[in-house]
């Protein structure tokens, strides 16, 4: 900081320079952009309430504003209660002493939290990605080989105990995203061919793998439906409290994990490698730094995250495997990995974010609100995100003291 | 280049294998029917398995020159024949049906590429075909329910502009990221899409159901034997497909405008020094995708079922972009590989019917595999614009 600077930052209150910090850091765009994507959110729910059109039509317009308000704010409410359980239920249940209300009361905000334990993975899965340089929008096939993998050690690797089940079962998750990682990082590193491309291309193959693997060799044997088999007891995630809470060990392993990414791209020379050729691939290449090696193992690190998302589903809380089961955490992961600005504190986060919208989203279904709203609202706060000039200028913000804005991969080609 | 090559022999390779199994694994003296054309399959599988293993040798002594996406087509082609009429042996398919569902198949997948070609040959990467389909496919079927079928074509390829338009300010004004930036609208149309659909659709059943474009020969092409009803008895979307093939081939190759286009996705500094506007020209090549896009996603309703259903775009959107790299950023190339691409998708469904014992859901998933080898062997690298993913800042 220069002489000047400091004379200019003296000469001010010490509210103006509390919030001149506060309007250049930068967390706050993460923060409003949240706050603008639900508002954005609402508006859409009010503006298409058909019967504040019928009102509008009959001439009542201001009774037709209010109850087009009167449905963003019930919305709203329902997005809370689904997510964090409703106080008023809670309260009655602690008073009546009955262990099965209680659990019922507390069981929408431990969901949400259930609901987060993927997006964790997943977003860390990306996240990890775009510190290397590399736009995974696999995650989704990776997630769907780490769950094939791992429901299938799950059911058919028998008499082992729980403490060996389980993480091999994890770790069969992890390997079947990561090969599907492997494959467009080899290519990418190798040929140069785009891993967008590629990543998309082995969504679609790991989606008919699937369908295949479940009409076929993975069918439960007296059924006709396409579904796996259980998995056995010994290979499921435990869980804290009795049914209907479904709360599990994979929200701790989660938390782990994003601490181990932490430390493997912070504290590591290897993680040191990675974000370098993230960041400046040409001065990685200078610096004697094998980007081929990086490259590569960007990709099955993060395909094996991915696979973590998937193994955690099945064994946490599926039990088993079902075709289309994962409605698109992997895609959403992109949103929340932005969001977080890969970071994997930031990502753990959003997760803990996404989920509880995903789990209230739920609760909001019941007032008539399509559940797709979460997906409007997660665009809105990755334009607002992606592009932090839209917020700094709605907002009257200033500029970021040194730029943190990260370039991602730009197009299909060798680079 | 080595390891294209090497990825090639392996192909060509297990391409020759794959036939002669083929032709181990199929009983003799049984039918294979078309309109009236039958003969006997073993053979004919011999001849070709022999045709496929010569043009293999011949690469292979050869090596590997200009001529090697042409065999490979060729060799593909005859692979792709043979394993049909091992697959209906003793039985009959309607060799016609199929190439005719192969064109109506291909529509959207051939205007998904040409929408992404606009747009990459002017510098600007897009995910979001898909999106600006879903969008449509949405709008041209509520507007279609309440005004009429010409209205609804007109307000989808609105729609799509709008979008493109949304897409190119985040992308060309704040310099975003254009992966993310397509990320985006895909994310946003198929969220407002599904949103609008459950919220209002189910409720008033009458708002989707805005009827087809039916489908009209055309006079005197049509009565060609065997390949007239296959091209020319259709809907106007595949007329419009044919169309805009040949229109943008034209008009990219062939004109001022198209020259400027491609100028600006090659080497924007050359361009903004001879005076072209870069952002106005990227704006308006981005506008003019998006719209195909939205042309394209009415296919989906006008031209097809009528109706709108969630995500029913179904992928199609990154099919045509593959289709589009698979095709070499070219309006031939692109249409090829759609075709490509339809016939898969036609197959497959005719498979289903037939009940062969080989799992659709491999073949399915071939036209993927497909776009994975070529990328990473025969394309490989520098066809693609030079400058596309890159926003343009002046100096």
């Amino acid at each position: 900081m220069t002489n000047k600077e400091k004379e200019s930052k003296n000469n001010k209150s010490s509210i103006s320079v509390f919030f001149d910090e506060v309007s250049r850091s930068s967390w706050l765009v993460p923060i409003l952009a949240i706050f603008s994507g639900l508002l954005v959110g609402g508006l859409i729910v009010m503006f298409t309430t058909d019967e504040m059109y019928i009102l509008i039509g009959d001439g009542q317009i201001f009774e037709g504003l209010s109850l087009g308000f009167r449905a963003m704010v019930d919305s709203f409410v329902a997005l809370f209660t689904g997510s964090f359980g409703s106080p008023t239920k809670i309260i009655a249940a602690l008073q009546s002493g009955d262990d099965l209300l209680i659990r019922r009361a507390f069981n929408p905000f431990l969901e949400s939290f259930v609901a987060s334990t993927p997006y964790i993975f997943a977003g860390l899965a990306v996240a990890l990605g775009f510190k290397t340089g590399l736009f995974n929008i696999g995650a989704e096939g990776q997630l769907f080989m780490g769950a094939i993998f791992s429901v299938w050690v799950g059911f058919a690797v028998k008499g082992l105990p729980a403490i060996i089940h389980i993480p091999l079962a994890l770790l069969a998750g992890a390997l079947g995203g990561a090969i599907w990682g492997f494959i467009p990082g080899w290519l990418k590193a190798k040929t140069g061919a785009h891993e967008v491309i590629n990543t998309i291309m082995m969504n679609y193959v790991a989606f008919r793998l699937s369908e295949y693997l479940l009409r076929g060799p993975l069918m439960r044997p007296e059924t006709f439906t396409p579904v796996s088999p259980m998995i056995l007891e010994s290979a499921e995630l435990p869980r804290f409290f009795e049914s209907p809470i479904r709360f599990h060990l994979g929200f701790f392993i989660a938390l782990f994990v994003a601490w181990l990414v932490y430390w493997f791209m912070f504290k590591t020379k290897w993680g040191f490698d990675l974000r370098t050729v993230g960041a400046n691939p040409r001065a990685a290449k200078y610096a004697g730094m094998n980007i081929v090696r990086s490259t590569i193992l960007a990709m099955v690190l993060s395909g094996a995250l991915a696979g973590l998302a998937g193994a955690n589903e099945v064994l946490g809380v599926n039990h088993n495997l079902a075709l289309a089961f994962s409605s698109g955490y992997g895609f959403d992961a992109i949103a929340l990995a932005l969001l977080g600005k890969s970071h994997p504190f930031g990502v753990v986060l959003s997760a803990i974010l996404f989920g509880f919208l995903r789990n209230g989203a739920i609760r909001m279904q019941i007032v008539g609100i399509p559940v797709d709203i979460i997906t409007i609202i997660q665009a809105m706060v990755i334009i607002f995100i992606a592009a932090p000039a839209i917020v700094r200028s709605i907002y009257r913000l200033k500029e970021p003291k040194e730029s943190d804005e990260q370039t991602f991969v730009t197009s299909w080609g060798a680079n | 280049m080595a390891l294209a090559l090497g990825i090639w022999a392996i192909f060509s390779r297990s391409l020759e294998t794959g036939t002669f199994t083929t032709f181990v694994m199929t009983p003799g003296g049984s039918e294979f029917e078309l309109p009236n054309w039958i003969f006997s399959t073993l053979p004919t599988l011999n001849t070709f398995a022999m045709i496929a293993f010569a043009f293999g040798a011949y690469q292979f002594i050869k090596g590997f020159g200009k001529r090697t996406n042409l065999i490979l087509s060729i060799v593909v082609g005859l692979f792709v024949f043979s394993f049909l009429s091992w697959a209906t042996a003793e039985k009959s398919i309607n060799l016609a049906g199929l190439l005719k569902g192969t064109m109506v198949r291909a529509v959207p997948i051939a205007l998904g590429a040409f929408a992404a070609m606009i747009n990459e040959r002017a510098g600007i990467v897009n995910i979001a075909i898909e999106g600006k389909m879903l969008a449509g496919a949405l709008v041209s079927v509520l507007i279609g329910s309440l005004t009429n079928l010409w209205i609804g074509l007109i307000a989808a390829i609105i729609v799509g502009g709008l979008l493109a338009w949304v897409h190119g300010i985040l992308s060309i004004k704040y310099k975003t990221d254009q992966i993310i930036s397509s990320t985006v609208i895909l994310i946003f149309a198929t969220g407002l899409t599904s949103f609008v659909s459950a919220r209002f659709l189910q409720k008033y059943q009458h708002l989707n159901s805005s009827g087809i474009f039916h489908s009209f020969p055309i006079p005197i092409l049509s009565e060609i034997p065997f390949f007239g009803p296959i091209l020319f008895d259709h809907n106007i979307f595949v007329y419009a497909m044919y169309f805009f093939l040949f229109f943008l081939y034209f008009a990219l190759f062939q004109t001022r405008w198209g020259l400027r286009l491609r100028s600006v996705g090659e080497h924007p500094k050359a361009a903004d020094t001879l005076g072209i506007d870069v952002n106005k020209t990227r704006y308006m090549a981005v506008i003019l995708s998006g719209m195909m896009g939205g042309f394209a996603g009415a296919y989906f309703t006008l031209g097809s079922v009528g109706r709108f259903d969630e995500v029913m775009t179904a992928g199609r959107g990154f099919i045509g972009l593959a289709a589009m790299i698979f095709g070499n950023w070219s309006p031939f190339g692109s249409f090829g590989a759609g075709l490509l691409f339809g016939f898969a998708d036609s197959l497959a469904s005719k498979l289903a019917i037939l009940g062969v014992n080989i799992s659709s859901e491999f073949l399915l998933m071939t036209p993927y595999i497909a776009t994975m080898i070529v990328l990473a062997g025969v394309v490989g690298r520098g066809q693609m614009p030079a400058a596309s993913g890159q926003p343009y800042e002046k100096e």
